[in-house]
């Protein structure tokens, strides 16, 4: 039988959680590099047993850690211990976690400095790697959106990085500027049908496209409003939490935004919003249903100040008209005194029939439902502060 | 030989127990025992000092024989006492808690 792995970054440490196609007992593995941030960790769509995290520390900086093996055994890729520590060619080991701006006059420049939270000038410094996205086809190819906002790209199996610095410098970046929790590139999306085509979100900048592979980059916000930024209608500067799609209709893209839920039709060049009846204007992810292009989910939160479950009830929101049209789900969750926040990276589906949907919570809980968002169960209630969930099908 | 201490998270990277020992060539100074240091275990590039400008982490600090050597040049030769494996050099998270 098919099973899921659910890969679980937190606080402090990683988990992996694993079931069979039933999806009612579960085995918890971890925590995995215990004492660290685990932003995100992230399986191969290519190789499920190739998977790359996310790990950091306020005091040693970032590091990125790899399983061959499931997640049973992790590395930094590069460095076995005992092992000469340059590569034939001559090239340094233990670069992994190198993560360098492009200054080259050939493809870094402009190297801009981008606006702090006063609006003044402030040259980009690289924080973490807030997520981790591999190839669609090749294990050994991996993206990493970090903070400060920018897109780096490894071909080696995460050994080396290199910046896809056309993003950074294509001419906006010096207006971006930092959401709450940084400024920070959380989103990319690869889509399926263009191989060249790479959306990726910025908090406070927006959505911005390439179609060629990473190399030139625009801005695609047209249609989104933020109503307390001096131009509510800017091609910049807007709070992206999250975009999602469907790999079977990849121009479709869903949005949950700082302030309202919105859809593309047309791949990002223009934005409605389909809040319709969410009871909140705010909220970080946003998923959509493995078989159904048009059933989607959110987390409503209350507003962007409190940052909690309106009414103190932990409820999913589920559409299945691509929005405008919102259910409740809250069979299995708390529906009183729930003051939790569900954050963008931590709500995953997995591609079993029925599908199951699965989010994490800083009250350490992750919840699981095998009946696409009908009914709820906790996989574990007492884990550290979650910060992202991700799902593999496991054949 | 050369005594150093690390602090837990970086041991786990490194996966040591207790103290490392390093042989540094030359004259011992904080640069030549770091250098070394990442040398033997290339897992620890970038979380003691910054990958491009060498500059210690901010939340990093360094002591040995008692005296905090955090700010002191990174060419300073190190005391006698570490040169010799009499003390350790000690790397040190500069805050509790978190």
């Amino acid at each position: 039988m098919s099973g899921v792995r659910v890969l679980v970054g937190t606080r402090k440490g990683a988990f992996v959680l694993t079931a069979d196609g039933k999806r009612q007992r579960w085995e918890v593995s971890g925590p995995h590099f215990g004492g660290w941030e685990i932003y995100h960790l992230k399986g191969s769509p290519a190789d499920p047993n190739r998977l790359y995290a996310s790990e950091c520390s306020s005091w040693f900086g970032q590091i990125i850690q790899r399983s061959d093996d499931g997640g049973k055994t992790w590395h930094q890729p590069g460095t076995p211990p005992g092992e000469p520590t340059t590569t034939p060619d001559g090239t340094s080991k233990g670069e992994s976690n190198k993560f360098v701006f492009d200054t080259s006059s050939e493809t870094g420049k402009p190297l801009t400095t981008h606006q702090w939270y006063d609006g003044t000038a402030h040259p980009w410094e690289f924080k973490r790697v807030w997520h981790l996205e591999p190839s669609l086809t090749d294990p050994d190819t991996v993206y990493a959106g970090v903070e400060d906002a920018a897109l780096f790209r490894s071909t080696d199996g995460g050994r080396t990085w290199q910046e896809l610095a056309g993003l950074r410098g294509h001419g906006s970046g010096s207006r971006w500027q930092p959401g709450a929790g940084g400024m920070c590139l959380h989103t990319i999306l690869l889509d399926p049908s263009h191989p060249g085509r790479i959306f990726i979100a910025i908090s406070a900048a927006g959505v911005f496209r390439s179609d060629d592979a990473g190399k030139t980059w625009r801005p695609i916000n047209r249609g989104l409003k933020s109503q307390y930024i001096p131009d509510p209608n800017a091609e910049i500067g807007h709070c992206v939490h999250r975009i999602a799609m469907h790999r079977s209709r990849p121009g479709v893209l869903f949005m949950q935004k700082h302030w309202d839920v919105t859809r593309s039709d047309d791949a990002g060049e223009s934005w409605h919003e389909v809040s319709g009846n969410l009871p909140t204007d705010f909220g970080f992810p946003i998923e959509v249903h493995a078989h159904e292009p048009d059933t989607i989910y959110v987390v409503p939160i209350k507003s962007d100040s409190e940052h909690y479950p309106p009414e103190g009830k932990l409820r999913v929101y589920r559409s299945r008209t691509g929005g405008n049209e919102w259910q409740a789900l809250t069979k299995g969750l708390p529906q009183r005194d729930c003051y939790v926040n569900v954050l963008r990276d931590a709500m995953a589906v997995d591609a079993l029939e029925p599908c199951g949907v699965y989010f994490g919570t800083t009250g350490g809980q992750v919840y699981g439902s095998a009946n696409a968002g009908d009914t709820w169960a906790p996989i574990v209630r007492d884990l550290p502060a979650v910060l992202s969930v991700e799902v593999q099908t496991l054949p | 030989m050369i005594r150093v201490v690390l602090p837990a998270h970086l041991r786990t990277l490194a996966r040591v127990n207790g103290e490392v020992t390093l042989d540094v060539k030359g004259q011992v100074t904080q640069r030549t025992v770091l250098d070394a240091l990442e040398a033997r275990y290339p897992m620890l590039r970038g979380t003691i000092r910054e990958h491009v400008t060498q500059q210690r982490r901010a939340f990093v600090r360094f002591f040995a024989c008692e005296q905090d050597l955090s700010h002191e040049p990174p060419d300073a030769p190190l005391p006698d006492a570490v040169a010799t494996g009499a003390e350790p050099f000690l790397v040190v998270g500069a805050i509790a808690g978190g």
